[in-house]
């Protein structure tokens, strides 16, 4: 027992359970302040102003909407089914959590000399991060599923119907980026890799991953988008075709969930692709103890695109999507695996 | 040791539970959801067994890719629930003949399970006992390319083989 309880009090147990209250707690609030984001970017986009009546610049309008949606009144369809109707939400952001997991944010720190030993600036270092990730990814699309399933409405129904199979096309093509990102850097660990591209190419390069990849950090990139069901690809919950798709039946808390699990899911995705063909938390100019910084502002970059995308690109056609994912991306992304394990094994890349 | 035999019976509890309710469960759904629970707790105890790249690979690939297909297939085609005035005697699979063809398989079953049991060698010893644990992915696939090439290419043809009479079979009938 007094070793139970010599553990728990060990600085370096309390800094682990500091890094996941920052992870949890940390994507809450990126939640919300993507919320704003994207309201605000949306209005500058179509030359409005947004929120600005709650709180200086509409800065507290996340607040107001979360306790708006707590005092909803909590519906569901008389024919819905029950159990599996109020599962779904739960999965959906359970999932969204656990992706982050085994992601890393910043250089292994002692916390300013606190620790008597550095650690790692993630809640789990698994050796396989990189599947874990795309494992708990193709988690996530149960929770849509299931929630069109049990609303018991056509709606919801079509817009589950469409996730799965999105996912099932996409998530080749999202694979196979992935694998040619391990290959080159002979790891599946997300640290690892990071750590691969560091330094710089010609002196001034920095040794990213989007640069010998630029065709597979856009094949990810569009798979990524396409798997967070975000425009242009955003068809489990097309409003003009589907009322809202998956969630037409969902209010509340319940409706809050599943937002909160997309907005989630979009960090993750993003901070993924910051660790794999950003450089993670190296960059110029700051040392490589404060690297957060810099992932932080990749991770604020790339969430920004997302935004700009949305408010840029009208939605594809369902068959367009579908072809593109089956005729463009994993021919593409094949071949790119197929060339980078030739650079790979013979000139040693 | 007593966390680890803690962790083996909730996971073998989770996985047994989740397979007794596949077959158990009266909408085909929650079947499906059942069989997921289930490969979660066989996860769980590759993970014990200290390999996690199984647990993770077996986690994409059984209950993230071909369970999202399961899952498409029944509600697509809506199949109904099996409802007791339906499933009643009239169904080919309470028919005498049926019943007594299962019982023997079931039989069977357990006598080879109970075979193979009694052949294996040094079942109360632990793999991680015996062997220094061998997690290494690269390991795996060095293995996996020289001494298992056979299998794995006589596999790769099966797959492609089946996936081109999937492709027949789905293709539209030209007029």
């Amino acid at each position: 027992m007094s070793d139970f309880i010599a553990f728990m009090t060990s600085p370096t147990t309390i800094a682990y359970l500091v890094i996941v209250n920052i992870v949890f707690i940390g994507l809450q609030l990126m939640a919300a302040v993507m919320v704003y984001a994207e309201r605000k970017v949306a209005a500058f986009m179509q030359q409005r102003y947004g929120p600005y009546l709650v709180g200086p610049k509409g800065l507290l309008q996340p607040v107001a909407d979360i306790l708006k949606l707590f005092f909803k009144e909590e519906l569901r369809p008389k024919a819905a089914d029950a159990f599996l109707f109020s599962l779904a939400p739960i999965i959906s952001v359970t999932a969204a959590y656990l992706a982050f997991a085994p992601i890393p944010f910043g250089a292994p720190t002692d916390f300013f000399g606190l620790l008597p030993e550095k650690i790692a600036l993630q809640v789990s270092d698994v050796n396989v991060a990189v599947l874990v990730i795309f494992a708990v990814g193709s988690m996530g699309v149960y929770g849509i599923v299931l929630a069109g399933w049990a609303s018991n409405s056509k709606y919801s129904l079509l817009g589950g119907l469409r996730s799965s199979a999105q996912m099932i096309s996409y998530e080749l093509a999202y694979g196979m980026a992935l694998a040619t990102v391990v290959m080159m850097a002979g790891s599946l660990s997300l640290r690892e890799i990071v750590d691969a591209q560091q330094g710089y190419w010609f002196g001034f390069i920095p040794k990213w991953y989007i640069f010998p990849q630029a065709i597979g950090f856009v094949v990810f990139a569009c798979a990524g988008i396409a798997e967070t069901n975000r425009a242009p690809f955003d068809f489990p919950e097309a409003e003009q075709e589907l009322v809202a798709g998956y969630h037409t039946e969902y209010s509340s808390m319940r409706f809050a969930m599943f937002f909160m699990a997309e907005y989630i899911n979009m960090v993750t995705v993003s901070a993924v692709a910051t660790n794999l063909y950003l450089g993670g938390w190296h960059g110029p100019f700051i040392p490589v103890e404060y690297g957060w910084i810099w992932f932080v502002i990749k991770l604020a970059f790339l969430l920004f695109v997302y935004l700009w995308l949305r408010w840029t690109l009208p939605r594809f056609r369902y068959d367009q999507l579908m072809s593109f994912g089956w005729k463009v991306l994993l021919p593409v992304a094949t071949v790119n695996l197929i060339l980078t394990a030739t650079a790979v094994l013979y000139f040693g890349l | 040791m007593a966390s680890d035999a803690l962790l083996f019976y909730s996971f073998a509890a989770v996985t047994v539970i989740g397979a007794l309710l596949v077959v158990s469960q009266k909408n085909p759904v929650y079947s499906v959801l059942s069989l997921i629970l289930s490969f979660f707790g066989l996860a769980g105890l590759y993970v014990l067994l200290e390999a996690p790249f199984v647990a993770v690979v077996q986690i994409i690939i059984y209950a993230g890719a071909i369970m999202v297909l399961f899952l498409f297939t029944v509600m697509l085609l809506n199949v109904p629930r099996e409802d007791a005035a339906e499933w009643d005697r009239s169904h080919p699979l309470y028919r005498p003949m049926a019943l007594r063809i299962g019982a023997v398989l079931a039989v069977l079953l357990a006598l080879e399970l109970g075979w193979a049991l009694s052949r294996t060698p040094g079942l109360g010893v632990g793999v991680g006992d015996a062997h220094p644990a061998q997690s290494s992915v690269a390991e795996l696939g060095r293995v996996l390319f020289t001494d298992y090439m056979f299998a794995f290419e006589v596999t790769s043809i099966l797959i492609i083989a089946s996936m081109v009479g999937a492709v027949v079979l789905a293709r539209k009938r030209e007029e």
